[in-house]
């Protein structure tokens, strides 16, 4: 999609806003915010923001590539992802914002 | 971890603050990112991961049951791909 990008700084402006802490400390709240979700992740668990979606992680059994510009095997050792959910409620928001109504189906 | 939850830990991290200002903070934080992707904004959050809107154009799709074809329409549905530091972060335990 075009528009623009919205980052860390963006967010930290609006909890200076709506709010009222200091920047700093809106900008140190964000972090801390993002941090503690990214450390549930990392030890494994799932984490569920209602009305937004939930984020989890998912193990991956090795198995075996190919560099798909030399053809070359190479093995894909097993590993851990990140899936994100999406919750109907920002579905719903996202295509009544650019579509002017729910998805349907 | 609920929600809830994070913010029970946020505001046990953060004893200067009033627990609806922590829940204010994170709701801003999420309704933040709704309302970008709503307007088909990126968000793109460094370590953390970048999320986006991608477009499903409208197609005919089938009934699996009956067989029935059926008319889907457009629609955009949101996407999320995990940032390096944590992708790394998820491997390195």
């Amino acid at each position: 999609m075009s528009g623009s990008t919205v980052t860390r700084a963006h967010l930290s402006e609006a909890v200076y806003r709506e709010v009222g802490l200091s920047r700093n400390e809106s900008s140190e709240l964000v972090d801390a915010v993002l941090m503690e979700i990214a450390d549930h992740l990392a030890s494994g668990e799932t984490v569920k923001i209602s009305s937004f979606g939930s984020f989890q992680v998912r193990e991956k059994g090795g198995r075996i590539g190919r560099n798909p510009k030399t053809g070359e095997e190479v093995p894909i050792e097993p590993r851990r992802v990140l899936v994100f959910r999406a919750s109907h409620v920002l579905k719903d928001e996202i295509n009544q914002g650019l579509l002017g109504r729910p998805a349907r189906t | 971890m609920i929600k809830s939850e994070l913010i029970a830990k946020l505001a046990e991290e953060n004893p200067h603050l009033h627990q609806r200002d922590v829940e204010r903070i994170v709701s801003t934080i999420f309704d933040e990112i709704t309302g970008a992707l709503a307007k088909g904004e990126r968000v793109e959050l460094r370590g953390f991961g970048a999320f986006s809107v991608k477009r499903r154009p409208a197609r005919v799709g089938r009934n699996p049951r009956t067989g029935e074809s059926v008319q889907v329409d457009e629609k955009f549905v949101p996407f999320f791909k995990t940032g390096k530091e944590l992708r790394e972060r998820l491997n390195d335990s």
